[in-house]
């Protein structure tokens, strides 16, 4: 056992810390991400823009896309090692992330050679942001109960209906949109999924502002959308097959790591007192720091076990799949708990706070991190059932057409 | 990076599922809860015959020399098939002590004998119920060198013939010593516990001889040998809450209520899924443990802590769940479920509570600057 890099490992590492060190802005120490943060700052898009064209150039984009799609036909590894690298730095990646984690690679899986070629480089580059058309009003986590409508029209497809939860709709260029094609079959078995610009005439995108009060989802009105049967991906009515492909880069690409953690927590209980003297002393505040280290370090060393695998050209273990479902409630704990250790204090989000307010602003984006990417429940399901071999729950929406299956307006 | 265990030792892995399977089915620990027998004597001598017991001693000193990594596997093993056996007194205690803070010559007095399985060790550590104090034991040792005190709940302590004991000596205050318990002086009191599959005793010692193991300040030693036992417990505590998880799953598949497996309703799936993440997050800091153990890492202490408190944890959890996911069939004797209820529960005492280890966490991480663990690369 050892926690060294290969050789090869640490030569792509020290080439990837060598463009960030020439590139970005190392992070201080003690300095925390946070989600989405810096986004909304004037010019971001743009600083972002210009630093995925410099990656691009420098090969760090696309590391594990095959040549075929522009990619540097690079191994999960030298991902992973990118990325660590890069979480030390002081750069806005999240605009990319839903086209270079999900998008692209479905318009490369499943698109022609001719559509690589259109996207991929644009994409890789920077130059155009994708977004993606999943979630509705009547199906988040349930996506295969979507309502909106696709219906042929000569050699084009007319689009009708609401998405909801867009991130980044309002600043994209393109989105990927799933839609139903056929309400008389099945619902797994009417969807269809096609590609379109964002600047397509009946698009109507509207902002939804989050309870932290930023703006980075919409909900998106298709009226009448008229697109060309060319932007279908994978055969009509399988759309769900094309969906799962991104879905399943998606648990990849989310992040677990961001926010405040056991490190912020020792700082914060080594600077504020308790009735029995300084937090950190305390042996009520230790039980509690245990327990959040103890899972901090599980979800790290279960990533370097995932790690190991990838490491051997192996595909990781069940065991990946509990990382999320354990940061992302953590990360909202932690953020509770040392909010509760300031006390009366604690509900001023000023950056003169100790730790500059990073639990202030953790508790308005830690609900997020429990719900975007898989709900806990949804993960909960999907470790039950593909890892522990349990049955799926009986469902009242299968193998009957789609307009029998019951919904909030017409109960079952 | 590569954490992992090796290919040799996955092997071994292989073997000892395997015997395990054979030898040690459920009827065993329950021949032992229900019988007067302390252990499986034959289990044990066939297990040393495999050279289980001395795994991680040298060959130089009557061992097989696999190395600690070799002990982790097998106490996972052990673990997951309840096994009725003094391997963890005599491996990741007396021998673990010795291989620790032995001299030389104790070292080729002991070991040989523990290795083979011969003789039987064990740690005496308990003096009083609550947190024990081992910068002060209560046990004296007089200037004769004779021992007198006693030690209560004793794992394996009705039938080990060697105990390390933490006393205090009147010129170097808290030590370890090593008794031979079947000399003079000695009164052993087999006690009830709640789980009869690891018999316990309480040791009075009136006057007994004993001598000083280890140099330097006693609690630290105490402290040392204690956070490498319980990394190596801490796999055993998996093996038992894996166990206990797939029981639970398997139950749950065949039990029908409401014209459905139970195991569709999502009260047992999420259930067992957030029982999933817990055994995982505790395999993933045993394995951070076993790395510490095998390379004498300066991150041992905190590492033991995590392993401890994370493995305690998923025994809890796990096997309190299978119990209830079997509902009344699972509080049943005739029931297994209640055989990782027990033992679980009892190995997350025996080296010191969670609350405790909790503590102990904190007060290292204080004292330590350096990052708890290595960074990747």
């Amino acid at each position: 056992m050892d926690f060294s890099d290969s050789p090869e490992e640490a030569a792509y590492r020290a080439k990837a810390r060598a463009f960030l060190e020439a590139n970005a802005e190392r992070r201080k120490t003690g300095e925390v991400a946070g989600y989405r943060r810096g986004q909304d700052e004037p010019g971001a898009l743009e600083a972002a823009k210009a630093f995925q064209k410099k990656k691009f150039e420098a090969g760090f984009a696309g590391i594990t896309w095959p040549k075929e799609w522009s990619g540097q036909g690079g191994t999960p590894i030298e991902q992973v090692i990118y990325n660590q690298e890069e979480a030390q730095f002081r750069v806005v990646t999240d605009f990319f992330t839903l086209g270079l984690g999900m998008c692209v690679p479905t318009i490369c899986t499943w698109g022609t050679q001719e559509q690589r070629d259109r996207f991929a480089v644009p994409a890789l580059k920077g130059d155009e942001v994708w977004c993606q058309w999943f979630s509705e009003p009547a199906g988040g986590s349930d996506l295969a109960a979507l309502r909106t409508r696709a219906e042929r029209d000569g050699d084009d497809w007319v689009i009708n209906g609401q998405k909801i939860w867009t991130s980044g709709a309002h600043y994209s260029d393109f989105g990927v949109l799933v839609a139903r094609s056929d309400f008389s079959a099945p619902k797994h078995k009417g969807l269809t999924y096609f590609y379109l610009s964002t600047k397509t005439p009946g698009i109507d995108i509207q902002p939804i502002r989050q309870i932290s009060g930023s703006r980075h989802f919409n909900q998106v009105f298709f009226n009448d959308v008229r697109i060309p049967d060319s932007q279908r991906l994978g055969p009509v009515g399988e759309g769900w097959k094309v969906a799962i492909t991104t879905l399943m880069n998606e648990r990849f690409t989310i992040s677990d790591s961001i926010g405040p953690d056991v490190d912020e927590l020792i700082t914060l209980a080594r600077s504020v007192y308790t009735e029995n003297g300084l937090a950190i002393d305390d042996p009520a505040v230790a039980e509690r720091i245990a327990e959040f280290y103890v899972r901090t370090q599980g979800v790290r060393f279960t990533k370097f076990r995932s790690m190991t695998e990838l490491s051997r050209g192996q595909t990781p273990g069940p065991q990946s799949s509990i990382t999320k479902l354990i940061a992302a409630p953590k990360l909202q704990d932690v953020t509770s708990y040392g909010l509760d250790l300031l006390g009366m204090a604690g509900p001023v989000s000023e950056a003169e706070m100790p730790l500059k307010g990073i639990f202030e602003e953790a508790l308005l984006y830690s609900p997020a991190m429990r719900i975007a990417g898989g709900t806990d429940e949804i993960l909960r399901n999907i470790i039950a059932e593909r890892v522990l071999g349990l049955p799926s729950d009986v469902r009242l929406d299968k193998d009957v057409p789609f307009t029998e299956v019951p919904t909030s307006g017409k109960r079952g | 990076m590569n954490f992992d265990f090796p290919d040799d030792m996955k092997t071994l892995r292989d073997e000892a599922q395997k015997f395990l399977a054979d030898r040690c089915p459920r009827s065993v620990p329950r021949r032992i809860l229900e019988s007067d027998e302390p252990y499986d004597k034959a289990l044990w001598q066939e297990m040393a015959g495999l050279g289980w017991v001395g795994a991680s001693v040298p060959e130089e000193y009557g061992g097989v020399g696999l190395g600690h990594l070799a002990v982790c596997v097998l106490a996972e093993e052990l673990g997951r098939a309840l096994a009725p056996v003094p391997y963890a007194s005599t491996v990741y205690g007396a021998i673990e002590a010795l291989l620790v803070a032995g001299s030389e010559e104790q070292k080729q007095r002991f070991l040989p004998s523990l290795a083979s399985g011969e003789r039987i060790g064990t740690l005496a550590l308990a003096e009083r119920p609550g947190t024990q104090d081992f910068s002060a034991p209560q046990m004296r040792i007089a200037s004769d060198g004779r021992l007198t005190g006693t030690k209560l709940a004793v794992p394996d302590g009705d039938s080990a013939d060697i105990a390390i004991v933490a006393a205090s000596d009147p010129s170097r205050g808290a030590t370890l010593a090593i008794v031979d318990l079947t000399g003079p002086g000695i009164r052993r009191e087999t006690v009830k516990t709640f789980d009869p599959t690891r018999s316990h005793a309480n040791l009075h010692f009136e006057s007994a001889a004993a001598e000083p193991l280890g140099q330097g300040r006693g609690d630290s030693v105490i402290r040392r040998v204690i956070d490498r036992a319980a990394i190596m417990m801490a796999f055993e505590q998996l093996g038992g809450a894996e166990a206990a998880l797939y029981m639970a799953r398997d139950y749950a598949l065949e039990r029908y209520a409401f014209g459905r497996p139970i195991g569709s309703f999502q009260a047992i799936k999420h259930k067992l899924a957030d029982i999933y993440a817990a055994v995982e997050i505790a395999r993933s800091n045993t394995y951070y443990g076993a790395w510490a153990l095998s390379t004498n890492a300066a991150e041992l202490p905190i590492a033991a802590a995590v392993a401890r408190i994370s493995a305690s944890d998923a025994g809890w959890v796990a096997s309190k769940e299978n119990v209830q996911t079997h509902g009344g069939m699972g509080y049943t004797w005739e029931g297994d479920a209640h055989l990782f209820y027990r033992r679980a529960k009892l190995l997350g005492l025996t080296l010191g509570s969670s609350r405790e280890w909790k503590q102990r966490l904190v007060r290292e991480l204080k004292t330590s600057n350096a990052s708890a663990a290595p960074a990747a690369g």
